[in-house]
C-alpha cells in the first residue's frame, strides 16, 4: 500500500492528476474517498473487501472535473471499468487505475487493454455462498421460485440504492422514471417491486460484472445480486456474451438483425 | 410527560400480555430477526420478537405514512365521474410493539408536517388507530445521537406505553396516554404498582455530541457554504436514508390509470433523487447532489425547527446505518458545528 500511496503522491506532485478516487477508513469499514492532495493520500486504503464499487463514480462527470483522474481500486471495480470502456463511457487518457495485485504490489493500468490483460490473470470467481444460493434457487420449481422472490421483493422500498451503487446503472433517465408511457409503476408494491427488479436484471444481462455492490447497498437485505449474477452466467452460456469483452456478434441486448431467426422480433 | 400509571411485570407477564393482544385479534407488529437484519413485521406469537439488536432497519412511520397508499379511485362512466375516497374508517387498529423511543418521537415532526395547514385525513386516521408501545434503550451504538436532538433513551414522547427492562426478568411498564392506560388496565390489571422505581439507572448512556441550537444558528448562514459539496461527494443519490427515516415525509403522487378508471397513489419520495425537483421545463433548481444534500440537512435542522418548532430528526441513526457509502449524519452535523 505504501508503494501505491507513493505513486499517488508523485502523480499529485507531477501534476498528472488533481483528483484520486479510492477508499478511506469510515465509521464501519472502508468508504469511498475523493482525495485531492498528496497530503490526503496517506488516508487511502485498499483491499478486496472494500464494500463499495468506486467505478460507480467513473460516469459522474460533475464530480470528476475535466482533468485526468486516478482511481485506486480493487479487481471488482476494474471489471466494471472495463465493461464501461466497452460501452464507450470513457476513453484512454481520461483515467489511470491503480491496484494492488495479490502479492501486494502496486499495479498501474492506463487503458482498457491493460485492464483486460490484468483481469485475464484474475478472473471472477463466484463465492461459495452465492454459488450455493444460486444453485438452490435454480433447483426450485417455478412455483417455489416465485414464492421465494415474491417474499424477498415484498421487502423492497424502492429506494433505488441498488441502482445508485451499480457502476453500470449510469442511464441519466432510468426506465422506472419514464412516464410517457409508464413502463414500470414507480411506487413500491409487491408487483411493481418485482417488475423493477426484473427490468434491472434484464438491462444488466451480459453487462453485470458480478461485483455485488447492489446487494451490499440494499438496506433491507434482498439478495438482488443473484438475479444479475444469474443473468451474467446465462448470457455467457447462451450468447457467449462476457462482460468486459467486445462480442463479435454485437451486444446481445442492443443488436438487431433483420435476418434474426426469432419471429417475435421481426 | 406525565406518567399515568407505573407497574412492574416479569418476562412471562410481558409475553402473556403480547400473546393475549394477538389472541384478541389485534394486528401486532414487532421487530423480527431475518438473517443479520432485524425489521418490523406482523407477528402471531410473542416468541418471534427479536432480542439483542440496536435498531430495526425501518422505522414504524409506515403505520401512519405507508410506502404507498391509494388516496382515491375513480371511474368514468356514462353518468359522469365516480370518485371513491380511501375508506379511512375501515383501517385496522395496529399495535407497534418494542418501538424505540426515537421512533415514537418521530411522530411529532411527522404529525407537524401532515397537519401544517391541511389536515391530512389518511395520516391522522392511521395515527389515531396506532398504539405505540416503546421499549426504552439499554444499549446504543456509535450511530445513535438522540440526546443531541432533544430525545433520550427513555424519552416517552409519542409512546402510549413505555417498557423498561430493569434487570433480566423484570420490566417497568409506564402508561403515558389515556389509550396506554386503558390497555394496561385491560391486560395487566393484576400487576404490582411500581411508583418508586426510577428507570434512569437502567438506560443507555448516550453522550451529547453537538448543540442543536448552535447547529440551527450556523445553518442560518450556511446556504452558500463549501461544506455541502465536500460532504456530499461520495453520496450516490439513492433514497435509502429518507426511506428508513422516522421523520422524512416527502411523497410523490402517481396515477395508476387503466383506460377510464384508475387510482391516485401517494408514495414515498426522497429529496436525494435527481428527479425530485425536476421541473416540466427541464430546469432543476437542485441540479447536483450537493444541493440535494444541503436540502436534506437544512430541512431537518433549519426549516422544520423554524416553521414547525420541532427538529426533523430524532437521532435514531438509521440513515447512517443504511447508507451504502457511510454518509454518517452525526459526523456531518458535527463537522458543520465545528466549521467556522
Amino acid at each position: 500500500m505504501n508503494e501505491l500511496i507513493a505513486k499517488v503522491k508523485s502523480m499529485f506532485a507531477d501534476d498528472v492528476v488533481k483528483l484520486v478516487v479510492g477508499f478511506e477508513k469510515g465509521n464501519r469499514g472502508a468508504r469511498p474517498f475523493f482525495c485531492k492532495s498528496a497530503e490526503e493520500a496517506d488516508k487511502l486504503i485498499l483491499d478486496e473487501h472494500c464494500p463499495n464499487n468506486v467505478a460507480v463514480y467513473l460516469t459522474k462527470k460533475e464530480l470528476l472535473g475535466d482533468g485526468k483522474v486516478a482511481f485506486v481500486v480493487n479487481t471488482a471495480a476494474l471489471r466494471s471499468a472495463l465493461e464501461l470502456s466497452v460501452e464507450n463511457q470513457w476513453k484512454e487518457g481520461r483515467f489511470v487505475f491503480l491496484t494492488l495485485n495479490p502479492g501486494g504490489e502496486a499495479v498501474q493500468l492506463e487503458n482498457a487493454e491493460a485492464i483486460a490483460a490484468y483481469l485475464q490473470e484474475h478472473p471472477l470467481a463466484v463465492n461459495d455462498e452465492d454459488r450455493q444460493l444460486l444453485d438452490s434457487i435454480r433447483s426450485m420449481t417455478p412455483a417455489e421460485r416465485w414464492k421465494y422472490w415474491t417474499y424477498e421483493m415484498s421487502k423492497c422500498i424502492k429506494c433505488y440504492a441498488c441502482r445508485a451503487a451499480c457502476p453500470l446503472c449510469y442511464c441519466t433517465k432510468c426506465i422506472v422514471e419514464e412516464n410517457r408511457p409508464q413502463w414500470i409503476q414507480p411506487w413500491s408494491a409487491p408487483l411493481s417491486n418485482i417488475e423493477w427488479q426484473i427490468n434491472r436484471a434484464m438491462h444488466q444481462a451480459g453487462r453485470c460484472t458480478g461485483c455485488g455492490a447492489c446487494k451490499e447497498a440494499c438496506p433491507v437485505g434482498i439478495p438482488i445480486h443473484l438475479l444479475t449474477l444469474s443473468m451474467m452466467e446465462d448470457a455467457m452460456d447462451v450468447f457467449g456474451q462476457k462482460p468486459g469483452e467486445v462480442n463479435a456478434n454485437g451486444n446481445m441486448l442492443s443488436t438487431f438483425r433483420v435476418e434474426d431467426k426469432e419471429d417475435f422480433i421481426r | 410527560m406525565e406518567i399515568r400509571k407505573k407497574i412492574q411485570v416479569d418476562k412471562q407477564g410481558l409475553e402473556q400480555w403480547l400473546d393475549r393482544m394477538i389472541a384478541d385479534g389485534l394486528r401486532v407488529f414487532a421487530p423480527v430477526r431475518s438473517g443479520a437484519k432485524v425489521d418490523v413485521r406482523q407477528i402471531v406469537n410473542a416468541s418471534e420478537v427479536a432480542d439483542d439488536y440496536i435498531q430495526t432497519i425501518q422505522s414504524v412511520k409506515r403505520f401512519a405514512f405507508p410506502k404507498s397508499e391509494e388516496l382515491f379511485s375513480y371511474r368514468k362512466g356514462a353518468d359522469g365521474v365516480e370518485l371513491k375516497e380511501q375508506d379511512v374508517d375501515a383501517l385496522p387498529e395496529t399495535i407497534a410493539w418494542k418501538v424505540r423511543p426515537c421512533d415514537a418521537a418521530g411522530f411529532t415532526p411527522l404529525g407537524g408536517i401532515f397537519n401544517w395547514d391541511y389536515k391530512d385525513k389518511p395520516f391522522n386516521a392511521r395515527r389515531a388507530k396506532l398504539t405505540l408501545i416503546s421499549f426504552s434503550c439499554t444499549q446504543s451504538d456509535d450511530a445513535c445521537f438522540c440526546t443531541s436532538v432533544g430525545g433520550g433513551p427513555g424519552n416517552t414522547a409519542g409512546s402510549d406505553i413505555q417498557v423498561t427492562e430493569l434487570s433480566g426478568q423484570h420490566y417497568l411498564v409506564e402508561a403515558i396516554t389515556e389509550k396506554g392506560e386503558a390497555m394496561v388496565g385491560k391486560y395487566l390489571q393484576d400487576a404490582a404498582t411500581a411508583d418508586d422505581v426510577d428507570k434512569e439507572q437502567y438506560l443507555a448512556k448516550i453522550p451529547v455530541h453537538f448543540n442543536v441550537k448552535e447547529l440551527f444558528a450556523k445553518l442560518g448562514t450556511a446556504f452558500d457554504s463549501p461544506i455541502w459539496k465536500q460532504q456530499s461527494e461520495r453520496c450516490l443519490g439513492c433514497g435509502a436514508c429518507a426511506f428508513v427515516c422516522p421523520t422524512c415525509a416527502c411523497f410523490d403522487i402517481q396515477e395508476d390509470a387503466k383506460g377510464s378508471s384508475g387510482k391516485r397513489i401517494r408514495c414515498w419520495d426522497s429529496c436525494g433523487f435527481s428527479l425530485f425537483t425536476l421541473h416540466t421545463s427541464g430546469h432543476n433548481p437542485r441540479p447536483t447532489q450537493s444541493t440535494r444534500w444541503r436540502q436534506r440537512i437544512l430541512h431537518k435542522f433549519l426549516y422544520m425547527p423554524d416553521r414547525l418548532a420541532v427538529t426533523g430528526c430524532t437521532g435514531c441513526g438509521r440513515c447512517s446505518r443504511a447508507c451504502p457509502v457511510d454518509m454518517n449524519i452525526l459526523e456531518h452535523l458535527q463537522s458543520i458545528t465545528d466549521h467556522d
